[in-house]
């Protein structure tokens, strides 16, 4: 049991909600529970997300798949869609086409693209340029608009890019059907091509601009950003076979807190050889552990951006690489190992992806016609990609009559269950120690949790069976009143 | 010109109809020209307060829910129903041919890949589901359904710049898509 998980007496504290988190994407909610010295005892981020996807695509033909799982998430569906595609061309015996796999990848990096700049410009961004407890009512997009139009604009542009590169690859800018067992149903046109190399240079330009903003947050704050919500993890992520970042493909690689590699290269179709999952009764994602540390306290780890840009041996494009070097050696480390740093690492992630796109634009094999392959036929499919937020796993078994009869999914945002849990306890034992509780002070709590990206969609705070009573606190900051809710699950307000 | 004010949530959805809202693209500025957000994953305003349009994806899939859709409907003048969840209970409405008890014991208490003697979730804190995903319809009063999965920008674009203008919203073919 890690400290401020659980409370020796919870009855005598007094609770606080922060619910719905805001933007993240997603509901979830954290409960603190202080004493009264407004001290906090106990500080856990609940997801309350139950969804049951595994359940019911059981008995789908496979090829449904891709296609329907991807609903899981409509900010990052290409995830989905391209880890549940890697594990049914597993299924068919594919090897893909060259076309086939850099149309994937170009979705992928699109992907990549869009999410970290709606991510960084529209959700999290404000809290970083306004201040962690800066007005409400200003701390969001649309008080950004009011101050600075411009980086908006190019944070807008930045995401419209991505989005354009999957409707062309997909069909769709959300839930589309690019990827098929086996390889693609479109490769891209001509005038497509041109059309998305027109605007990649400002692209890659916008990208560099965004490392820069938030170097600049760090070196004003160097601080306040190398301590904030910082915690020490193992980490885990995909890697090529010569060491380099790959969101794509690769072999998962481990390091221990101390920086020893735990493995190297292991091999995605047996990940069940290095990952188990954990359940506590506060929430309903699980909580991963690497197997060979043993146990859920012991082994829990950090999957994301700022694990794959520190762990991988280097960046496969130049102005990404250099970005790196020049990250990690940063004020001695300090935003390497920093919560905050996530915001760095995904900035050179999307100018990394950036690059790749333009690489892409100029190899031919984009508008090939070779899109398709099949081999022979298996039962067993483990795609594994590295999401947006970090590594997603998907493992299917099929039977004789193209029916799925298993699904296991581990999706990014559970790897990092503890690892947030981490981040808003060391936040609330630096900043809520004996301080009345404000809205200010509270979304710190939340500011930690943005780190992460997290994707908690389709989760929704509760109703127990027990009687409860909570504190609503005002977008000002000032205690609204309370409430109450009894055991029928009726909310009183007296 | 008064600014309409504008709340959105996501109740059992996947954020794809927000998603489909930002693409929308450069014409975010000159909506927010038009409109102020209420309560919306955009903002920190935790609670609905009193709106013209309310916009909800997802359906209804446990108490929870049930509670905000409720005071969407009691704060805002107009209620939209917006994508395929929302409007017909969407993709996870397929687990409501399965029993809810089941499927949690397969994922917290058998499923191969946990450790051992992990149990399903019970605390306080966590959702009572509901048995079967539903419609927003099937709890409140609807005043528009938006179908698509995700309805698309140009849809949805089209549709909030009519209400705003005072014309009665219409989608030709073209914009009325439910893929």
């Amino acid at each position: 049991m890690t400290d401020l998980e659980t409370a020796a007496h919870p009855e005598r504290l007094r609770r606080v909600a922060i619910e719905p988190l805001s933007r993240v994407e997603g509901h979830g909610k954290v409960t603190l529970l202080l004493d009264e010295e407004n001290r906090v005892q106990q500080a856990r981020l609940h997801i309350v997300e139950f969804r049951g996807f595994e359940k019911f695509i059981e008995g789908r033909p496979f090829w449904e798949v891709p296609v329907m799982v991807q609903r899981l998430c409509g900010i990052c569906p290409v995830s989905h869609h391209l880890a549940a595609a890697k594990a049914m061309d597993q299924i068919v015996g594919a090897t893909l086409t060259p076309t086939a796999e850099k149309i994937r990848r170009l979705m992928h990096y699109g992907q990549i693209l869009q999410s970290h700049a709606l991510h960084f410009f529209h959700l999290a961004s404000p809290d970083l340029l306004f201040g962690f407890d800066a007005d409400a009512a200003q701390r969001n997009i649309v008080g950004l608009v009011a101050r600075d139009p411009a980086i908006v604009r190019k944070g807008v542009l930045l995401r419209k890019f991505g989005q354009e590169i999957i409707r062309m690859t997909a069909g769709k800018r959300v839930h589309g059907t690019g990827a098929i067992p086996g390889g693609v149903n479109k490769a891209l046109a001509a005038e497509e091509r041109a059309s998305l190399l027109k605007d990649i240079y400002d692209m890659i330009a916008w990208s560099r601009e965004a490392i820069q903003l938030v170097r600049q947050l760090f070196e004003r704050n160097l601080v306040q950003y190398r301590d904030f919500g910082r915690f020490d993890a193992h980490v885990l992520s995909l890697v090529r076979a010569d060491g380099a970042l790959d969101f794509y493909d690769g072999g998962l690689r481990a390091r221990r807190v101390d920086g020893t590699t735990l493995f190297d290269h292991f091999d995605t179709d047996h990940y069940w050889e290095a990952i188990v999952e954990d359940v506590k009764p506060w929430s309903y994602m699980k909580f991963p552990f690497l197997r060979m540390l043993g146990s859920a306290d012991a082994g829990w780890y950090r999957v994301g951006p700022l694990t794959r840009v520190t762990q991988c041996d280097f960046i496969p494009t130049p102005f990404a690489e250099r970005e790196r070097q020049d990250f990690l050696a940063f004020a001695e480390g300090a935003a390497a190992h920093a919560t905050l740093g996530f915001h760095w690492a995904r900035m050179i992630e999307m100018l990394h992806a950036a690059e790749a796109i333009k690489e892409l634009l100029h190899d031919d094999d984009l508008v090939g016609r070779d899109l398709v392959t099949t081999g022979s036929r298996r039962e067993r499919g483990v795609g594994v990609i590295e999401a947006p937020r970090g590594t997603l796993i998907h493992h299917y078994r099929v039977d004789e009559n193209d029916q799925v009869i298993r699904a296991n999914l581990i999706v990014s945002t559970t790897h990092n269950n503890q690892a947030m849990n981490e981040a808003i306890r060391a936040v609330a034992r630096r900043y809520f120690d004996g301080r009345e509780v404000t809205e200010g002070l509270l979304n710190h709590i939340e500011v930690a949790i943005r780190c992460f990206d997290p994707c908690l969609s389709c989760a929704t705070h509760a109703l127990g069976r027990m009687p409860l009573e909570i504190e609503i606190i005002g977008a000002g900051g000032t205690a609204l009143g309370r409430a109450t809710r009894d055991s029928n699950g009726r909310f009183a307000h007296p | 010109m008064k600014k309409l004010r504008v709340a959105t949530t996501s109740l059992a959805g996947c954020f794809g109809c927000h998603m489909s809202l930002l693409d929308i693209d450069e014409r975010l500025f000159e909506l927010l020209e038009l409109v102020e957000f209420d309560r919306s994953p955009f903002t920190d305003k935790k609670e609905c307060g009193p709106c013209d349009i309310g916009i909800i994806e997802g359906g209804v899939c446990n108490a929870e829910n049930v509670q905000v859709l409720q005071a969407f409907r009691a704060r805002c003048r107009i209620l939209v129903a917006i994508g395929a969840c929302a409007v017909n209970g969407g993709l996870p409405a397929q687990r409501n041919h399965l029993d809810l008890r089941d499927i949690l014991e397969t994922v917290y208490a058998t499923e191969a890949s946990l450790t051992a003697g992990t149990r399903i979730p019970d605390d306080p804190e966590l959702p009572l589901p509901l048995k079967q995903v539903r419609p927003l319809h099937e709890v409140v009063k609807i005043d528009y359904f938006l179908p698509g999965c995700p309805p698309g920008a140009d849809a949805i674009w089209q549709f909030l710049t009519d209400l705003v203008a005072g014309r009665e919203p219409r989608l030709d073919a073209k914009l009325l898509r439910y893929d």
